[in-house]
């Protein structure tokens, strides 16, 4: 087990709280975007870009960078407000999300912002992709690459056939350098996802699919860091992390509503969930 | 007549003139260029020999991906692959890639301009036996709406090798369409080959009375058309296009104004296809009468490749009419 230090600890909580912060300023200056996901994946977006990543803001595309694949490419708010706050780009510039001229796209969009790993919102081909680049950087440095590989997908994109199909191919590959974080929120635009399309048992089913599967809170930091820390001692399969989390955290009247999946808060639901960051995390 | 400038096979009108299947001109190319190319990777989906990828992967087993009967992963972990420096080159019928992948290949592909050069055999219907289900008649008109691709349709097999050793030297993603029967050899090894140009391939020594602009399996009924136009003192000269993105529009002009007629040929449905956008070409620069031959709002069906170039109006008989049609409407 790894333990956090106290001050490292309280030092994720306050980064995370900014990057909630941000999320609902930036989606309240857009007046639309996806409020839910994002606010759910900030503690696991934190704990990434400022725990476990091994990259370089002032040389976004240096060569030895871990890769970090987005596939649910809609809850991008938290994935820009992560980059800002590592000081990829001013914070002033998440005000531009979803503007015409932005590099802040809709959805994420490497033509505007080269230095994503890829171009991503259509659901179900994020894995695929990172099961891809894996592969390419086990062909050049073979099966201890120091590179690590991590793909964020949602729970509602495992309707999509894609992921299943890049799941057998990353077994079969055995790319123990690939982690992929569920974000299991049990949401999706029409409602829960076991009324939508039942996803349980899903560990099982993952496991059936012959990876390494671990089930953790998504907003507790010690079980993050140690999820990442197993996936990574595991030798011949990649790993699976279902990451239990609340969409709309942080936020109550925001918690666990799939209304809040797909809108944007206004400038007074703004201005009462930055509130409550602000207090709940004094 | 041939257009001996490009060394074109001269044995083109014999009865014994030499055939290949493009798709083993495609595996060859595919060898040669990885022989210089490291970062260049194959991936098929459970298909390797009937598209020719096992050349490739018998010899570099260890740059070969086999991802199973699964299409969308096929491009989507190609467009990873492409995304840390590889070049790779994903094969499967065309059917299915770009036919049930076309999104992935678009959003991960196009639109990421990620250099994933797309291989998809058995186009057209002289797939033959296999019916309807597996002549891919809609490809080019799948693949060119997206920005940032490239098509190439080669002629012959010959053609097919050296469009491959091109696509892997240019960082663009690139559809390659590839017939599944044997064709005849129409250029040589000392053809030049360039992506984006087009080329005279046959021309009677006086003024073009008609222009074929022809793609892909049709050239050599284009050539044999115009050869018999020729015998009876008609001067018809035919155009291969191998790139139909990027189009050699000055080509396509230039043709025009000399015939002042074009008939377009190809083995594809014809709304959407090559000759629409040869069309799109001549009328926002120099319209001029214009008869389509493909195939006609109708999917394929089994039977021998001459049997349904009969049934689907593709044979030399159908270009000639095509041409002595147009012919007639000119001003």
């Amino acid at each position: 087990m790894v333990q956090i230090n106290e001050e490292k600890l309280k030092w994720l909580e306050e980064k995370a709280r900014d990057i909630r912060i941000s999320i609902i300023e930036m989606l309240v200056e857009a007046e639309s975007g996806h409020s839910a996901g994002a606010l759910g994946m900030a503690d696991i977006f934190a704990t990434l870009y400022f725990y476990i990543l091994r990259h370089d803001p002032t040389n976004p595309l240096w060569e030895g960078r871990d890769r970090l694949i987005l596939s649910n490419g809609h809850i991008c708010p938290v994935l820009y407000a992560s980059l800002a706050h590592s000081g990829y780009f001013p914070l002033e510039e998440l005000k531009t999300l979803r503007k015409f001229g932005s590099r802040l796209q809709g959805h994420p969009d490497r033509r505007f912002l080269q230095f994503l790993e890829t171009t991503s919102g259509p659901l179900g081909l994020g894995l695929s992709q990172a099961v891809g680049m894996c592969l390419a950087d086990r062909i050049d440095n073979g099966k201890y690459s120091a590179k690590q590989f991590y793909c964020i997908i949602s729970d509602g994109e495992l309707d999509e056939g894609n992921t299943w199909e890049g799941m057998m191919l990353g077994a079969k590959e055995k790319l123990q350098n690939l982690t992929v974080i569920i974000d299991r929120n049990n949401i999706q635009i029409n409602g829960f996802t076991e009324n939508i399309m039942p996803l349980e048992p899903l560990k099982e089913k993952c496991e059936a699919f012959n990876w390494h599967v671990q089930a953790i809170n998504g907003h507790n930091f010690h079980e993050i860091v140690n999820a990442v820390k197993e996936a990574q001692a595991v030798f011949n399969k990649p790993s699976i992390i279902i990451a239990n989390t609340i969409p709309g955290k942080g936020v109550s009247f925001m918690e666990n509503k799939y209304e809040w999946h797909g809108k944007a808060p206004n400038k007074e639901e703004g201005g009462k969930a930055v509130e409550e960051l602000r207090k709940n995390n004094a | 007549m041939l257009n001996q400038n490009i060394k074109l096979n001269t044995k083109i009108f014999s009865e014994n003139v030499e055939k290949e299947t493009a798709r083993k001109g495609f595996g060859e190319g595919l060898v040669i260029a990885a022989d210089k190319d490291k970062k260049i990777v194959g991936l098929c989906a459970d298909l390797n020999e009937s598209t020719f990828m096992h050349l490739f992967a018998n010899k570099y087993p260890e740059r070969f991906i086999q991802v199973g009967v699964a299409e969308q992963n096929l491009v989507t972990v190609a467009s990873g692959l492409a995304a840390m420096g590889k070049i790779p080159f994903a094969s499967s019928y065309a059917m299915f890639s770009p036919g049930r992948n076309w999104e992935q290949v678009r959003t991960t592909i196009a639109l990421n301009n990620q250099p994933v050069k797309i291989v998809g055999s058995h186009v057209g219907v002289s797939v033959g036996a296999d019916g309807g289900t597996h002549q891919m008649l809609e490809d080019i008109a799948l693949m060119r709406i997206l920005p940032n691709m490239v098509i190439l349709s080669p002629c012959d097999a010959i053609e097919a090798k050296k469009a491959t050793i091109e696509a892997a030297k240019i960082n663009k993603p690139v559809y390659i369409r590839l017939p599944r029967d044997k064709t005849p050899l129409i250029t040589t090894e000392e053809t030049p080959f360039e992506i984006g140009k087009a080329q005279i391939f046959f021309a009677p020594p006086m003024q073009a009375q008609a222009g074929i602009i022809v793609t892909g399996s049709m050239v050599y009924n284009a050539i044999i058309a115009a050869q018999k136009f020729a015998e009876k003192g008609i001067s018809v000269k035919v155009l291969n296009i191998s790139s139909i993105r990027p189009l050699d529009f000055e080509s396509i002009i230039s043709i025009a104004k000399e015939a002042g007629v074009i008939v377009s040929v190809e083995e594809h449905q014809i709304v959407g296809g090559f000759g629409s956008a040869v069309a799109e070409v001549l009328v926002q620069n120099y319209p001029v009468p214009m008869e389509l031959i493909g195939v006609h709002d109708k999917f394929g069906q089994s039977g021998t490749p001459s049997e349904l170039a009969e049934h689907y109006h593709l044979n030399v008989q159908d270009i000639e009419k095509a041409v002595e049609k147009v012919m007639a409407r000119k001003k």
